[in-house]
C-alpha cells in the first residue's frame, strides 16, 4: 500500500514560548525543534501497515531547511522516502494555504492512505487534515485510536475517540486519517535506521517545482491571518491558604470558592 | 443574506450543547452591530423541537435540516448540507463550537466554501469595517494570536466551550423556522458508523467540563483516583490527569490534560498532586479558577493557582469532599 504521512517540525513541548515585544511573532532563537508529536503516531501506523501488507511509506513535510532533521528522524524510523516543500513563499500560511500546497505536492505521489497529526502543537489549528481531504475529495476520519485495513485494502475500520465514548466506523480508501495519542507507541529510530536514513531519497520542491503562484500559498494565499501575537493573559498572584491541617485549610478554601470565586 | 451571523447548533443526546448558547449570545451582539440577523443551523433527525430554544437564546431564524442520514454525525453528510446552505444564503460569519464534532466539521466546510477559519477561539469581535476578528491560543496557550480575515466571505471561527458568557434566555422570543430540503445520496457518505462504545459514567468531556478535578504523580496509584471520582461526584465535575499519571498507566490517554493531551478551560480546575510541568500548565491555565493541592510548596502549579493548599492530598481530599457534601445537603 502507498502510505503518505504529513509531518511538521514544531518547537519542543518543553519550550517556553516568548512573544516579540512588538507582537510581530515569537522569539525563535532558543527554540529546540522536534517532530510534531501527533505526527509520530502516523509514521508508526504507516510502518505497521507496510510491515503487514507491504508498500511504500512517504513523508511529506512543508518546512524550511531545518525541517530536514525532522524528515530524517522519520526516515530513520523506517519511512522509505520523503518530499520536502521548502520555499519562503510557503511561510506564514493558514491551514487552507498549507493544505493547498500539500495537495499540489500529492498530485505527484501515489497514496491509499494519508496520515496527518490531529493538530500541530505550535499553531494548534486542527484543520490541515480535513482541508487536505476536502481538496483531494477524500473522506476523512479524525482522532483515530485504532485502525484495521480490510483484506481487500479498499476500506478500513477505524476507532475514533469522541465525546462520551468510542465511535467505530468504516471508511472507504483512499482516505485522510488524523492521528492522536493512544493509536500506538511510536518506535525510536535505531542506529542502523539512522545510518540508512542518510541514503534514502529526499526530494525538495519549491514553489516553481509545484507550479503554484506565490499569491496562492503562504501568507499571501491565506484567508485567516495572524495580525498580532500576545503573551497569555497574566494570572493574578494566588493565595496559599494557611492553617493547621485540612480541618482548618479546607473550610477556608470552600468559603473562598463559594464567596469570592462563586464557583460552588 | 448579507451581514448575517450563523451559529452551528450542536446537538448531543437530544440536547443542544451549551457552547451553542454561548455562540448565540455573542453572535446576537455582532448581528446587531452589523444590522443583520442571527441564524442557527440545526441538523439531525427529529430535532425540530429544539428550534424553539435557539430562539430563546437570540436566533432570529433557524435553518432546520432533518433527514435520517443526519441522525448520526458524519463529516460528509453534515458538511454537504452546511456548505450548500452557505453557498445559497451567503452569511458573513459562521461560528461552530470547538468541540470534537465542530473541529471535524468546520475545516471541511471552510475548505469547500474557501473560507478563512480560526480554531478554538477564546474571543471574537468585529473590526471597524464590520469584519470578524478573533483571538485564539497557540502553543496550547503559551501564546495568543489576534486573527483577521481576508475580504472574501464568509469568515469562520470555532469557539472554545466556556470561553464566552451566555446571556439569559428570553422565552418570549421566537425564531422563524426555515425547513431545508436535504438531498443526500448514500454515495455521498463515505464513512458509516458501525458501533458506539459508550464510556462509563455520564460526565462531560474534559474540553467542555465546567469543573475538572485532576490528578498527577502525587496520586501514587490508579486506586487513589477513586478519591477524585468521589470529589467529582459532589461537584458534578469531570476527572482529568496529568501526563505523568497517564504514562504510568493510571488513567486513559483521553483523560490527559496538557499540550499533548486536551487543552481545557473549565470554570474551576482542581489540581491534586500535580507539580505543573510547562506542558500541563499550558493546557489548563485558561481555567477561570485554579486550585492546587500539593505537598511541595515549590511546585510550579502554585504560581498559576488562585488558591493553594500545601499539604498531603490524601489528608485534604476526604475533608474537602465531606465539606462539599455538607454544603450541598444544606442547599
Amino acid at each position: 500500500m502507498n502510505l503518505v504521512v504529513c509531518v511538521k517540525q514544531v518547537p519542543d513541548t518543553e519550550s517556553a514560548i516568548k512573544v516579540k515585544p512588538d507582537g510581530s511573532g515569537i522569539i525563535k532563537d532558543d527554540l529546540k525543534y522536534v517532530m510534531n508529536p501527533y505526527d509520530e503516531y502516523g509514521i508508526e501506523e504507516a510502518l505497521r501497515i507496510k510491515e503487514k501488507f507491504g508498500g511504500v511509506v512517504t513523508i511529506l513535510c512543508m518546512g524550511p531547511g531545518r525541517a530536514v532533521e525532522t524528515i530524517r528522524t522519520g526516515l530513520a524510523m523506517g519511512a522509505d522516502q520523503a518530499v520536502q516543500l521548502d520555499d519562503p513563499a510557503f511561510e506564514g500560511g493558514d491551514a487552507f494555504a498549507t493544505a493547498k500546497t500539500l495537495a499540489e505536492a500529492l498530485k505527484g505521489i501515489e497514496y491509499d492512505l494519508i496520515f496527518c497529526g490531529k493538530q500541530a502543537i505550535d499553531d494548534d489549528l486542527s484543520q490541515v487534515g480535513a482541508s487536505l481531504a476536502e481538496l483531494l475529495k477524500l473522506p476523512q476520519v479524525s482522532l483515530i485510536q485504532k485502525l484495521e485495513i480490510a483484506d481487500d485494502k479498499k476500506s478500513a475500520t477505524v476507532h475514533r475517540q469522541v465525546e462520551g465514548g468510542i465511535e467505530i466506523l468504516k471508511v472507504s480508501l483512499p482516505a485522510v486519517l488524523t492521528t492522536q495519542r493512544g493509536l500506538n507507541e511510536p518506535r525510536y529510530a535505531s542506529l542502523p535506521g539512522i545510518m540508512k536514513a542518510k541514503k534514502k531519497p529526499l526530494d525538495v520542491k519549491n514553489l516553481a517545482a509545484l507550479g503554484l503562484s506565490s499569491d496562492s500559498v503562504g501568507c499571501a494565499g491565506s484567508k485567516a491571518i495572524i495580525t498580532k501575537y500576545t503573551p497569555p493573559p497574566p494570572r493574578a498572584a494566588g493565595k496559599i491558604i494557611e492553617g493547621e491541617g485540612p480541618q482548618e485549610t479546607v473550610p477556608k478554601l470552600v468559603k473562598l470558592l463559594r464567596e469570592e470565586a462563586k464557583m460552588i | 443574506m448579507a451581514n448575517s451571523v450563523w451559529v452551528f447548533a450542536e446537538v448531543k443526546d437530544g440536547r443542544i450543547k451549551k457552547v451553542t448558547f454561548e455562540m448565540l449570545s455573542e453572535g446576537k451582539k455582532m448581528a446587531e452591530k452589523l444590522g443583520g440577523d442571527l441564524s442557527a443551523v440545526l441538523l439531525g433527525q427529529n430535532v425540530g423541537s429544539l428550534a424553539e430554544q435557539l430562539g430563546h437564546y437570540g436566533a432570529d431564524k433557524v435553518y432546520l435540516a432533518e433527514h435520517e442520514a443526519l441522525k448520526d454525525y458524519t463529516t460528509d453528510a453534515y458538511s454537504k448540507v452546511i456548505a450548500e446552505l452557505i453557498k445559497a444564503n451567503e452569511p458573513s460569519i459562521v461560528l461552530y463550537g470547538a468541540t470534537v464534532l465542530g473541529k471535524d466539521l468546520s475545516p471541511r466546510v471552510a475548505a469547500r466554501v474557501e473560507a478563512g477559519l480560526a480554531t478554538d477561539c477564546t474571543g471574537i469581535g468585529l473590526d471597524d469595517n464590520g469584519k470578524l476578528t478573533a483571538t485564539r491560543p497557540m502553543f496550547a496557550g503559551k501564546a495568543y494570536a489576534d486573527i483577521s480575515f481576508s475580504d472574501s466571505k464568509p469568515n469562520m471561527a470555532s469557539i472554545r466551550p466556556n470561553a464566552l458568557p451566555v446571556s439569559p434566555p428570553d422565552e418570549s422570543k421566537k425564531a422563524e423556522l426555515i425547513k431545508v430540503d436535504v438531498n443526500i445520496n448514500p454515495d455521498d457518505i463515505r464513512t458509516t458508523v458501525q458501533e458506539f462504545i459508550k464510556a462509563a459514567g455520564e460526565r462531560p468531556d474534559l474540553t467542555e467540563a465546567e469543573i475538572i478535578v485532576s490528578g498527577g504523580r502525587g496520586m501514587k496509584g490508579p486506586e487513589n483516583f477513586k478519591m477524585l471520582e468521589e470529589l467529582a461526584d459532589v461537584l458534578g465535575a469531570t476527572v482529568g490527569a496529568s501526563r505523568a499519571a497517564v504514562d504510568a498507566g493510571w488513567k486513559n490517554v483521553s483523560d490527559q490534560v496538557g499540550q499533548t493531551g486536551k487543552v481545557v478551560s473549565p470554570n474551576l480546575y482542581i489540581a491534586c498532586g500535580i507539580s505543573g510541568a510547562i506542558q500541563h500548565l499550558a493546557g489548563m491555565s485558561t481555567s477561570k479558577y485554579i486550585v492546587a493541592i500539593n505537598k511541595d510548596s515549590e511546585a510550579p502549579i502554585f504560581q498559576k493557582a488562585d488558591y493553594g493548599i500545601v499539604d498531603d492530598l490524601f489528608k485534604v481530599l476526604p475533608v474537602l469532599t465531606e465539606e462539599l457534601k455538607k454544603l450541598k445537603a444544606e442547599g
